[in-house]
């Protein structure tokens, strides 16, 4: 099928819009949390918004309406996760695993109360961003327009944070508050991140075009435009070949995310060895 | 012995330590330590390990909140302090350091001016011109681009140290910070706070095992056990015959001698 084509179509066109933001939004948000080692929080966020779609589906609320239901569950969640790891004395990662837990748990639990698994709750596993509807478009440009200026006005101190905490902290950098609003813009993110790739797949959104940055990249600023070039490249290439071969996209997305990592892998190392 | 170098007319107290009592989750690992530093001092800590020097930096810096008593950094209680531009510290290493994190050394040193910013917190020429300044003074220049995680354990330091001296800080607060370096790097980067001590006036509060270097350049000497055992000048020090009960006679010589 020819390029001309495919762009002619309305829904090619909002998905392409769409997923380009929300990959810009998932590689921006990426290196800071691969770099801070909390990539599994999309992971466990999106295990969280599982639940809440589960829950939003079983009191029949559905697209447009969906999105704004789990926001608010996903941001208390993302908080949940930071305030257990800060005052149960458990590393971060087991503060995902229990919240993420939860999120799973609730999720089937609503899942088997409303007549077992149907449909829609296995279109929001898997993702389908061919089927992005207008309302959900604005929705995404809105939320894109809030991350982006929170990751913007907080640039500095997000940066020295990941850097290091204890000499953040000791430039009087309030970093508590600062991890508060990287997990918030994150959960916003993972939210968004469902249409694309589905839940399964989230966390490969937030970390590929992040990892792959930072195998090429010299500098900070350098490796977060990096990200998010190969973010939207790799979304834009896997909307049109999964359109084209009728393969699932949200899969075929996070595969050509994995060749391009393995490429800029192989080619770092070939540098080095030389 | 313990004794306190109050404020003379010349300065006013840089630090001011009182009553402090500090540790983790309710256990106390100092107390009761009160003692104040004048500007220009070069106050060496040292003591055994686990007598809480690394915990009394981590109080004076707002990084750990003390149990009782109070701290009062240049003139400020410290519960009230928000200067930190003031004040530059350089710990042992960087808590958990990753080699392929993607700054370079440029942008590393420029963190350090954040602590000066107001809400946004953008950087601007003054702030290059502070970067480059600095950079200039301690031989890094030609580094600049370098990534930090491809640079020598010596020279990171040095560009933590750049980091923690860009705003020209009135009090400079170090942690260990020659732990992991070779003893020629470690004599350079200690002839470079010596020298920052004595152009620039800063004040340096210094923790370390290396009693010798302590005796080469500190003025002053305060050894922690969970309390204060001594603190002075070197000279009541190597007067003090108490003082060989808890470095050893030969503790004691090393440091004087080198005084």
């Amino acid at each position: 099928m020819a390029i001309t084509e495919m762009l002619s179509y309305g829904f090619m066109q909002r998905a392409l819009i769409g997923g380009s933001l929300i990959a810009i939004l998932c590689s921006v948000l990426g290196i800071f949390l691969v770099l801070r080692r909390l990539s599994l929080i999309g992971d466990g966020l999106a295990h969280v918004t599982f639940g809440s779609v589960a829950l939003a589906l079983f009191f029949r609320l559905y697209s447009f309406y969906m999105t704004l239901a789990i926001i608010p569950v996903v941001l208390v969640s993302a908080l949940g996760i930071l305030k257990l790891a800060q005052r149960a004395r458990i590393y971060g990662d087991a503060a995902i695993g229990i919240v993420s837990a939860l999120g799973i748990a609730l999720g089937v639990m609503l899942a088997s109360l409303s007549g077992g698994f149907n449909v829609d709750l296995f279109s929001y596993l898997f993702g389908n961003i061919l089927s992005i509807s207008r309302d959900e478009l604005i929705i995404a440009a809105v939320l894109f327009a809030v991350v982006i200026a929170g990751v913007l006005v907080f640039y500095n101190d997000l940066f020295a944070s990941t850097f290091d905490e204890e000499l953040a902290k000791s430039s009087g950098i309030d970093t508590g508050r600062i991890n508060a609003i990287l997990v918030l813009l994150t959960a916003l993110t993972v939210v968004l991140a469902m249409k694309v790739v589905g839940i399964m797949l989230i966390s490969a959104l937030l970390i590929l075009p992040a990892a792959t940055a930072l195998q090429l990249s010299k500098g900070f600023k350098t490796a977060i435009v990096c990200a998010a070039c190969i973010g939207v490249c790799t979304v834009v290439v896997g909307i049109g070949v999964s359109f084209s071969a009728n393969l699932p996209t949200g899969a075929t997305i996070v595969l050509i995310n994995f060749l391009t990592f393995l490429t800029a892998f192989a080619a770092r190392s070939l540098i080095r060895h030389r | 012995m313990t004794s306190s170098p109050a404020p003379s007319g010349r300065d006013q107290a840089v630090l001011s330590v009182e009553h402090l009592t500090a540790g983790y989750h309710g256990t106390e690992v100092l107390k009761d330590i009160s003692f104040s530093v004048r500007a220009g001092d070069y106050i060496g800590i040292c003591g055994p390990n686990g007598s809480g020097k690394s915990t009394m930096i981590k109080v004076i810096l707002g990084l750990l909140p003390p149990l009782k008593g109070d701290i009062s950094i240049l003139g400020t209680p410290q519960g009230a302090f928000k200067e930190w531009e003031r004040i530059g510290y350089l710990p042992q290493g960087l808590q958990f350091f990753n080699p392929h994190f993607p700054a370079k050394v440029e942008e590393v040193i420029r963190l350090g001016r954040l602590s000066a910013k107001k809400f946004p917190k953008r950087f601007n020429r003054e702030d290059t011109l502070a970067v480059e300044r600095t950079m200039e003074w301690m031989g890094i220049s030609g580094i600049r681009g370098a990534m930090i995680g491809e640079l020598s354990g010596g020279l990171r330091q040095r560009v933590l140290l750049a980091r923690a001296l860009v705003n020209e800080p009135e009090l400079l607060v170090m942690d260990e910070p020659t732990t992991a370096l070779d003893p020629e790097t470690r004599e350079s980067f200690y002839k470079l706070i010596f020298e920052m001590n004595q152009e620039k006036k800063s004040t340096v509060l210094l923790v370390t095992h290396d009693t010798a270097t302590i005796g080469k350049y500190a003025s002053h000497l305060l050894y922690l056990d969970k309390k204060i055992i001594f603190y002075g000048s070197f000279d009541e020090f190597c007067t003090s015959p108490e003082m060989t009960g808890f470095f050893g006679e030969h503790g004691q010589h090393l440091v004087c001698h080198r005084h």
